[in-house]
């Protein structure tokens, strides 16, 4: 939890920057005169300020400008943006529509969370915690591991090219529109996503293979990176099967009973407040009812397994069912995260499978028109790091009036602080900190695979720098990762 | 030979143009077979490291932190290349620019003061969040940049293109299609 007048009480050690996370982004690490941690912080170090200027443009645009908050998912951005025109435009989209921006959407989930996996996170556990920072990389993994690394790299394409055959570009799409999408699946594109199948299942098998074998070496860093109660967030169905791009938000708790369900995710007002620390530009939601920082909650991969009771796809219901039995209520840690990307890329490949057989993904039909009817529309969808909302308010001409972004990395800024300080604390004793147990920490944060650039609607690439502060906030000392 | 020295560099962009860099693809491992990535995002080493012979910037330089580490790489490094629209133009983080002054401020009231339910105030700490520069600049406005890869973000087959011309050891060139922004 964050305390800030320890800063003054105690040593501080910073991390600067942190690598191999999507984002700008430094760690704090509070400690006492006997050389143990009391307490981390987390900063994430830049801000572009989109809230603000885009005020004053049509609402239209929002679908063109938001993905470009982020490379990694700007299909989140691009579809949560044409979701609130829709509400502008008072329209339910053409079902087709609906299908396609979901197919979309899993293409996104595919190809982001293999990015996770395979080139930022594996390098830990695959090639080892102690490995030189210099080659424990993706392409650390190219020199060790190559037949591995090349099916990480094709399965991210596989989604990339979901995006590109449906869109007509990988990154930033103008697809998606108010009121539908611009184009349909063709026939070629669907013989083309049909050869990629069996190669994506095979790669999927890989993964969850390699990662079994992970855990059972790694049951330390289960018990440590991130395991603590919290609320986890997430889109479920009616039927309170797993859900992306659609369907009601529930809350549960850490024993996996639901606190809240089915709430509108419209009114996100109701229950998500937002917190400020004066020392990160990322903000801290929480559940209102709890208040601040009580109402900690985790959102993405994890949060949607553990509030989702079932996948709805026969493959990746097998592994859920696994996948729960790890936990006692809800899965607390969040060193899972990397095991539920691996369920969702499961689910995503069947999904796209199931949407290849539907005629409808070839209609014309797609694009409903209207003028302005609410002068206040909300988007809701998931991506691949949790719950992403776009809010949106126009004057009479569709002119923004305001503009209110709550993305997924911000929701699990309270569990990152906890989960450095939980590594810290366990790792970390004294002064001489070995650049692994550096590492270490860093891989707290990477658990949460988060997007710097989409939480603060921001710039940016995680820095590793520690300094140690003394009680009365001189640097005492200070360690940087380089070459040498 | 020895291996060329490669960095890539991500300041006030969204990240789209590294992840352009990655639809490289396959074509990854052949790259990693020819050069020593020694500075980026997707890599461990925290220090902007000296004497290296490529580096591609992605973004635009926003805020304090991004003033002096493009500095510090102009310094240390053979060839810089503006990587992608906002390098090149500021494109997207520049649009803060048209508020006119005090639009840093004003980005950041929005955002930490209007909206937010607890503790609304400005994050302000020295050393630790740097503070936004008045005007959001694209990277030749404060150093001297070799080459331009525009695109928003430049496709693979266009930073493929670049890097292969680099590798070759002829001065890069792009021409027609392969200068379109956007």
């Amino acid at each position: 939890m964050v305390k800030f007048p320890r800063r003054f009480m105690a040593k501080r050690i910073i991390i600067d920057p942190v690598t191999r996370i999507e984002g700008h982004a430094k760690i704090s690490l509070f400690m006492d005169d006997t050389g143990n941690v009391t307490d981390a912080e987390f900063h994430v170090v830049e801000f572009r300020g989109f809230e603000k200027f885009c005020e004053g443009r049509p609402f239209s645009e929002m679908p063109g400008i938001t993905p470009r908050i982020c490379g990694i998912c700007p299909v989140s951005h691009l579809l949560a943006s044409a979701k609130a025109g829709d509400a502008i435009m008072a329209v339910n989209i053409p079902p087709a529509a609906d299908k396609l921006r979901r197919m979309m959407n899993l293409g996104q989930f595919i190809q982001s969370h293999a990015l996770s996996f395979f080139h930022l996170s594996a390098p830990d556990f695959l090639l080892g915690w102690d490995t030189p920072p210099a080659t424990r990389n993706v392409f650390g993994l190219i020199a060790s591991n190559r037949e591995l690394a090349r099916a990480g790299i094709r399965l991210r394409q596989f989604g990339q090219e979901i995006i590109e055959i449906l869109g007509g570009k990988r990154i930033h799409p103008a697809w998606a529109v108010p009121g539908g999408v611009r184009s349909p699946l063709t026939e070629q594109g669907r013989s083309r996503i049909r050869t990629w199948l069996p190669e994506a299942y095979t790669t999927a098998k890989i993964a969850f293979d390699l990662f079994k074998k992970t855990l059972e070496t790694h049951t330390k860093e289960v018990q440590i990176y991130g395991n603590f109660p919290s609320l986890f967030l997430g889109l479920v169905g009616a039927d309170g099967n797993w859900e992306h791009h659609g369907g009601k938000l529930r809350f549960i708790d850490s024993s996996g009973s639901i606190i809240a369900d089915q709430l509108d995710p419209a009114k996100y007002y109701e229950y998500i407040g937002e917190a400020v620390q004066k020392s990160s530009y990322l903000k801290s939601p929480y559940y209102l009812p709890l208040g601040f920082p009580d109402g900690m909650y985790r959102v993405g991969p994890l949060a949607r397994l553990n509030v989702a009771e079932h996948m709805g796809t026969p493959k990746a219901d097998v592994e859920l069912k696994k996948f729960k039995k790890m936990g006692r209520g809800a899965v607390t840690s969040s060193f899972l995260y990397h095991y539920a990307r691996l369920i969702e890329i499961l689910a995503a490949i069947e999904r796209v499978e199931m949407y290849l057989e539907d005629a409808d993904l070839l209609s014309d039909e797609l694009r409903a028109d209207a003028g302005i009817n609410s002068l206040r529309g909300v988007g809701v969808s998931e991506a691949p790091r949790g719950t992403l909302f776009h809010d949106y308010t126009v004057d009479r001409d569709g002119l923004l009036k305001k503009v209110n972004l709550i993305v997924a990395t911000g929701q699990n800024n309270l569990a990152m602080n906890r989960t450095v300080a939980q590594i810290a604390q366990h790792y970390v004793h004294g002064e001489d900190i070995p650049e692994p147990l550096l590492n270490r920490i860093e891989h707290g944060i990477r658990c949460y695979d988060p997007c710097l650039s989409c939480s603060t609607h921001a710039v940016g690439q995680m820095p590793l720098r520690v300094q140690l502060i003394a009680p009365d906030g001189s640097v005492m000392k200070e360690i940087s990762r380089g070459l040498s | 030979m020895d291996r060329l020295k490669v960095a890539t560099v991500w300041l006030g962009g969204c990240s789209g143009c590294h992840m352009s860099f990655l639809d490289l693809d396959e074509f990854l491992i052949q790259f990693a077979s020819q050069v020593n990535l020694v500075y980026s995002p997707v890599v461990d080493v925290k220090e902007y490291p000296e004497h290296v012979d490529l580096c591609l910037v992605e973004g635009a330089v926003c805020n304090e932190d991004n003033l002096e580490i493009i500095h510090k790489i102009r310094k240390r490094t053979g060839v810089l290349v503006s990587f992608g629209d906002c390098a090149v133009t500021a494109n997207v983080p520049a649009i803060r620019n048209q508020l006119g002054l005090g639009n840093g401020e004003s980005v950041l009231q929005r955002a930490y003061l209007e909206g937010a339910q607890t503790n609304p105030t400005v994050p302000r700490e020295p050393g630790i969040v740097p503070a936004l520069l008045e005007r959001v600049r694209p990277v030749h406005e404060v150093v001297h940049v070799d080459f331009f890869l525009p695109g928003c973000p430049p496709p693979a087959d266009r930073i493929k293109a670049l890097l292969t011309q680099v590798l070759s050891g002829a001065k890069p060139k792009l021409e027609g299609a392969q200068l379109k922004f956007g």
